[in-house]
């Protein structure tokens, strides 16, 4: 990640008629900025704004207020789309095509020089592993094949910004590890990604940052990193044997113990209190199993979150 | 950017268009229906008291404007809404491709395929034609040009209803105004005989708004060689030309002001 902002929201809304004069808010002024050189995961339930949010950065549909940059330039000029890559959810295609054509067909959307553009569709079919069926119809392909192609067409002009609408939906195990190393693959290569999911594992796994949106509000941008911030860690720690006399460590009230069998399993948040129970193991001649800070998860995170937005909506 | 990238991604949009339409089925079974039309005039000539010829002239004449028009209209009327309805402008749009730059593109694509149509009908026609009179009647093109010029007319006014309207409206309105173009001077001669005042104003701006496709017949000319004059047919085609721009620039400040969702 750089310092440099490649996308910049500013006092965004977004509303849309309901018919009969009403309209509702989808998106509730919203602000954000994206860095160079990062993944960015965009969390939120179906129905957030997550998708409205794309659609105004790429100009689909227009805001009622607010802007968006693109490396400082304004993205609703369409000429500052030409370092942008796209994956829409669920990617339709002009199904009539084979695959080689419909790339070829999107390149030249770009100012590329044929040569380059031959180049490209072949690099793309390779990179999605769809180089053997380049001459066969969009129509007879299968979702996860579709959703290929749908990242190569993102790809096709070497983006530095890619914005992908839940890449990992409709794939299978193999296709999300896949689509994960081509997104990892495209920040080595100094590119910045924006997409969205509602899977919080996809997040959590590749994410540099990640923001969560409710109802169309922004509630949360989390640093990865800042998870294994000591005040946000829970030390946990697992050890063997018949009785743990707590005794001791009564006086501080925040362990959590539970026990299994002959397992004990106790949780703080309090490092000295991790340091106390790991003597008492030792005092009371117990066997460790395990010792660590366990990272809040962004699914905790997430709950939390947006629990509190449902409770002040409700 | 330079002028010829701009026309460049046209030109990428016009033969994707055309590629697509001319792979769909619906491309063939009219033209196939096309065929059987004019073949049918074969029969219809031997049937019917008169110049054999003549009646193959019209009943093909007639064929080539009917289904160019509703070729127009079937594919005129899903340019932008099947692209919105299959989904497929998101990604196109998400290009450095200006929402006109689509239009324009989507429009030649589709004349192109207008084009192709009606040169395969008047091929056939010409041939059918010769087996009668062994001599290729030029003169049919008199009528054939003006036919082309009033199926690109038909198809940006059904662009034109597709930019803000479902696909069946679309093709409702489309239909009405090729019919009511036809009957637009009828119309304005009919409300002049009567005294209704509403009558005669909804007419005057029936007969100034719609267009005057009647302007665009040379058909009944054509097969009874009665004297046409270039100056008349290029003053039409000038007409059209005309009709079909302002419908398209309507079409795209609509278009270029709509949400695409």
């Amino acid at each position: 990640m750089t310092d440099s902002i490649a996308v910049k929201i500013k006092d965004l809304k977004k509303t849309f008629s309901n018919g009969w004069g009403k309209r509702s808010t989808i998106i509730k002024n919203l602000n954000l900025d994206i860095m160079e050189n990062e993944i960015f995961g965009y969390l939120g339930a179906n129905g957030a704004g997550k998708t409205t949010t794309f659609k105004l950065m790429l100009g689909l549909i227009i805001p009622d207020k607010g802007n968006i940059f693109f490396g400082g330039k304004p993205a609703s000029d369409y000429k500052n789309r030409s370092f942008l890559g796209y994956l829409p959810e669920t990617p339709y295609f002009y199904s009539y095509l084979t695959a080689g054509e419909a790339l070829d067909f999107y390149a030249s959307l770009f100012d590329m020089k044929k040569s380059l553009k031959k180049l490209r569709v072949e690099e793309m079919l390779r990179l999605v592993g769809l180089d053997h069926v380049k001459d066969l119809q969009l129509r007879k392909f299968s979702r996860g094949m579709l959703q290929r192609i749908g990242i190569a067409q993102a790809m096709i002009n070497d983006p530095k910004l890619l914005i992908l609408d839940e890449p990992m939906s409709g794939l299978d195990p193999m296709g999300r590890k896949d689509m994960r190393d081509i997104i990892l693959k495209c920040r080595d290569q100094g590119k910045t990604i924006i997409f969205s999911s509602h899977i919080i594992s996809d997040v959590e796994l590749i994410c540099d940052r990640a923001s969560i949106l409710s109802k169309g509000k922004l509630q949360q941008v989390i640093e990865m990193d800042d998870r294994q911030d000591n005040k946000n860690s829970t030390w946990e720690i697992i050890c063997r044997g018949k009785v743990f006399d707590r005794s001791t460590i009564k006086k501080y009230g925040n362990i959590k113990h539970r026990a299994t069998g002959n397992r004990h399993i106790l949780s703080t948040v309090d490092k000295i209190a991790a340091n106390l129970i790991m003597e008492e193991i030792k005092n009371q001649d117990l066997d460790l199993v395990s010792f660590g800070s366990r990272r809040k998860s962004i699914e905790d995170i997430y709950i939390k979150s947006v629990g509190v937005e449902g409770k002040k909506n409700g | 950017m330079s002028r010829g990238k701009k026309m460049g991604k046209i030109v990428a949009i016009a033969l994707n268009t055309f590629r697509e339409s001319i792979r769909d089925r619906i491309f063939y079974s009219l033209l196939f229906f096309a065929v059987v039309l004019i073949l049918f005039s074969m029969v219809l000539s031997n049937l019917t008291i008169g110049d054999p010829l003549k009646i193959v002239k019209d009943f093909g004449l007639g064929s080539i404007s009917i289904v160019g028009t509703l070729i127009a209209i079937f594919v005129g009327i899903g340019m932008v809404y099947k692209e919105m309805e299959k989904r497929t402008i998101f990604i196109i749009l998400s290009k450095p491709l200006a929402r006109w730059q689509f239009l324009i593109g989507k429009y030649c694509g589709l004349s192109l395929t207008i084009l192709v149509e009606v040169v395969v009908m008047s091929i056939l026609l010409f041939v059918l034609c010769f087996l009668y009179v062994p001599q290729i009647p030029w003169n049919l093109l008199y009528a054939i040009i003006p036919i082309f010029f009033e199926i690109l007319l038909i198809l940006a006014v059904a662009f034109l209803f597709s930019t803000f309207s479902t696909a069946f409206l679309s093709g409702m309105f489309t239909l009405s105004i090729f019919i009511i173009g036809h009957f637009t001077r009828d119309l304005k001669s009919l409300a002049q005989t009567t005294e209704d005042v509403l009558f005669q104003t909804l007419s005057n701006v029936i007969y100034y708004v719609l267009p005057n496709l009647e302007y665009l017949n040379f058909k009944t000319r054509v097969v009874h060689h009665l004297n046409i004059s270039i100056s008349e047919v290029m003053l039409s085609l000038t007409y059209a030309i005309f009709y079909t721009i302002v419908v398209l620039l309507i079409g795209i400040f609509i278009f270029q002001r709509r949400d695409i969702n």
